[in-house]
């Protein structure tokens, strides 16, 4: 079988499992598994308003899961994604209210510039000490994830004078776009969905169109070979962070330029950037498929508020479910074994 | 060859893709088909098109948070329970969010199920409330602990909660063996301030020596955060913790209880809020640690709002503040362990407040 069949058979294989085994739970806890999964398809795709927020759910999702997939195409784990995502989303709210007086196509491209450069910053720390002190990536990083979530709990406090959010952002810095919210029977839908298209676009470009991007995945492939080479590896390391940290960044702005419009104290971190290693991971580490990954997982994060509401499933069954899908999407591994068996016998005789 | 196999297995996988979708919508057809029999069912059942239906949405502390939202939805179920609904569409029904991304959604889903009041609890949700309200004018909608956002189809919903709080003070300052108390905050808000406001004022207007320590958590879901607090209190020596932080709070009473279980002679006490929490206090058959509960009459505002709204006289565009005089706020039985004397000096409070004779302040004090 050739390898392309695999490639869609698997993800495919693997869904339907998930979907299976999850319903054997729905049944065994006593809730009507067809019920459940009507209700968890309705909630993705059952009107113009759950299209628009399930989109609006992926988009962060997309740019967390490019971060943590650049980071990984060129050998670093970069588990600190939130911490940029949050420093990102801080920067943009930021910009977004306090400065006044520009025109939109000033403002917002501002608005993101300082998301980027925010998630790049705090990216760059870790990349720094990986390069120049030999810490790893992953302790740094982590560190790095309360560090951010304090301080910008800490900056919203003072920003706001102790409330517990900042100022909503300017008509000028808003994502938030009329047509997008009329079409789609006012959902929260915003214009990050292009922005996080055109990343996946500049990902693949970076990795597969310049020398730059050829670099860093050979630093991935081997250091070693890389250095033998004549390429300077703490420089890439150093920029590959920054890079997943423009991403990451990015996917901040989206929340505080158009899900919630502003940034608020939080008790614990949001949850996107750990759940952006599960997409790139069920990505591939690859652009096109980061998107597919972000898609999945959004769809389903998204569409699993509706089981309780439509079908009356609690949550924690929900979540149940939503993680025995992922776990068998993941685990696609041992279905590409398997079916690469298969194939061979069949080709024998 | 190789390609020919491809092109089978593509067709094959749209074959299936078909056969699947023509299956989903027959089911959903039939499904729709199955609730609107039920729903012109249990019409038909209660004999009358215009049950006055009812729903919320909790914020992230969750349904079961032996507070705030417990309290809300407990109201709900008697409200239902009062005119004869029942629990689902056209009757009562909650959604729980999971996190601030979901009160959207969450708003959203009970108003397109045609609940005729939906109640957002916590002001968390305010500018979820706000929003939904703009883009459904004719919905009606209340909002529980904000006044932030206001609309003419949005009934703000206030308490007093310093006026509790004090009565919780003079408790606690009265009690106190040590003349050390505490109090364990949420996050640093103005509704956290009212507490904390009522009981430094209600503590120092029995006792204005003693010394009250104070740390506000940062949230309202971490238990873990509410047990290093109360450790740090209780080994400090006050023997009073008034909390006022939700699910953080329930770190508050596992440090109390430990503490208790450990040495039966502990003086500890925690004074619990929103609900009464006695049953979060008990030790073991004979010990209990809960002092009393600073009562926040969450359910019966939201019993009092729906049945205005349901009578035709939704309180749209204004705040109704709950306080002492209203029966709003104020103290759980405390099941033997305050003393009468103590208890008299909490009524001739009590009816001062309730009065006007003492107002109490709504500002977080300095320290």
């Amino acid at each position: 079988m050739s390898n392309r069949v695999v490639n869609i058979l698997v993800p495919l294989i693997s869904v339907v499992l998930g979907l299976l085994v999850g319903g054997i739970i729905m049944v065994v806890s006593g809730y009507d598994a067809i019920d459940g999964y009507i209700a968890l398809w309705n909630g993705i795709f059952g009107d113009a308003y759950s299209i628009g927020n399930t989109i609006r759910q992926i988009t962060p999702y997309i740019l967390s899961g490019l971060a943590v997939a650049f980071a990984f195409r060129t050998g670093l784990f970069n588990i600190g994604v939130e911490g940029q995502l949050l420093m990102g989303w801080l920067a943009a709210a930021y910009v977004g209210y306090a400065i006044e007086g520009l025109p939109r196509i000033i403002h917002l491209p501002l608005a993101l510039l300082a998301a980027a450069a925010a998630g790049a910053f705090w990216a760059f720390i870790v990349g720094f000490l990986k390069a120049k002190l030999h810490v790893h990536e992953v302790i740094a990083s982590i560190m790095l994830n309360y560090t951010a979530l304090y301080l910008t709990n800490a900056a919203i406090k003072s920003l706001s004078d102790g409330s517990f959010k900042t100022p909503t952002v300017l008509e000028s810095a808003t994502l938030r776009n009329q047509w997008l919210r009329e079409i789609t029977d006012n959902s929260s839908l915003h214009l990050g969905i292009f922005v996080a298209i055109l990343m996946v676009v500049v990902m693949w470009f970076i990795l597969e169109k310049t020398t730059r991007g050829y670099e860093l995945k050979s630093v991935g492939f081997n250091k070693n070979a890389a250095e033998y080479a004549g390429m300077n590896v703490n420089r890439n390391i150093i920029l590959a962070m920054t890079i997943s940290g423009v991403f990451a960044g990015l996917g901040g702005a989206m929340e505080a330029l158009g899900t919630y419009q502003n940034a608020s104290i939080k008790a614990a971190a949001s949850g996107i950037g750990f759940d952006g290693i599960a997409v790139a991971l069920l990505g591939a580490n690859n652009p096109i498929g980061v998107f597919f990954g972000a898609s999945l997982f959004g769809s389903l994060k998204y569409g699993a508020l509706n089981m309780p509401n439509a079908a009356g499933i609690p949550e924690e069954i929900v979540s149940i479910i939503i993680a025995v899908i992922i776990l068998f999407v993941a685990s696609g591994y041992i279905l590409r074994v398997a079916l690469e068996k298969f194939g061979k016998k069949k080709e024998g005789k | 060859m190789k390609k020919r196999k491809f092109g089978l297995l593509i067709s094959s996988v749209v074959a299936t893709g078909a056969i699947l979708a023509a299956c989903g919508t027959d089911e959903e057809k039939t499904d729709s088909k199955d609730t609107s029999n039920n729903n012109t069912g249990s019409e038909t059942n209660t004999g009358s098109d215009d049950d006055f239906s009812i729903a919320m949405v909790t914020d992230v502390g969750g349904v079961d948070d032996k507070s705030f939202n417990q309290s809300a939805w407990e109201g709900v179920q008697q409200f239902g329970a009062d005119n004869g609904l029942t629990k689902g569409d056209g009757g009562f029904d909650y959604l729980q969010s999971q996190s601030d991304a979901d009160y959207n959604t969450n708003l959203n889903n009970l108003l397109r199920r045609d609940f005729d009041l939906v109640f957002g609890v916590g002001y968390m949700m305010a500018d979820a409330i706000g929003e939904i309200a703009n883009d459904n004018p004719n919905a009606m909608l209340a909002l529980i602990d904000s006044a932030d956002v206001t609309a003419s189809n949005i009934a703000n919903i206030l308490f007093k909660e310093q006026e509790g709080a004090f009565l919780a003070g003079v408790v606690a300052a009265s009690m106190s063996e040590s003349g050390k108390i505490g109090f364990v905050g949420g996050v640093d808000i103005p509704v956290i301030n009212r507490f904390h406001a009522g009981f430094v004022e209600g503590a120092e207007a029995v006792n204005p020596d003693i010394e009250i320590q104070v740390n506000y958590t940062g949230a309202f879901d971490d238990a873990s955060k509410g047990k290093i607090a109360a450790n740090s209190m209780f080994s400090s020596g006050v023997d009073i913790i008034f909390h006022a932080a939700g699910g953080t709070g329930n770190g508050v009473f596992s440090e109390a209880k430990e503490r208790k279980a450990k040495d039966k002679d502990a003086n500890v006490w925690v004074i619990g809020v929103d609900a009464d929490q006695y049953a979060e206090g008990q030790v073991d058959d004979s010990t209990n640690i809960t002092l009393t509960s600073m009562l926040k009459g969450v359910n019966s505002a939201v019993i009092d709002i729906a049945t205005k709204a349901k009578n035709g006289e939704f309180p749209g565009g204004t705040t109704t503040v709950y306080g002492l005089a209203e029966d709003g706020v104020g103290l759980a039985d405390s099941r033997g362990a305050i003393p009468q004397e103590v208890m008299d000096k909490v009524e001739e409070y009590k009816e001062k407040i309730a009065s006007g004779e003492i107002t109490v302040s709504e500002e977080k004090p300095k320290q």
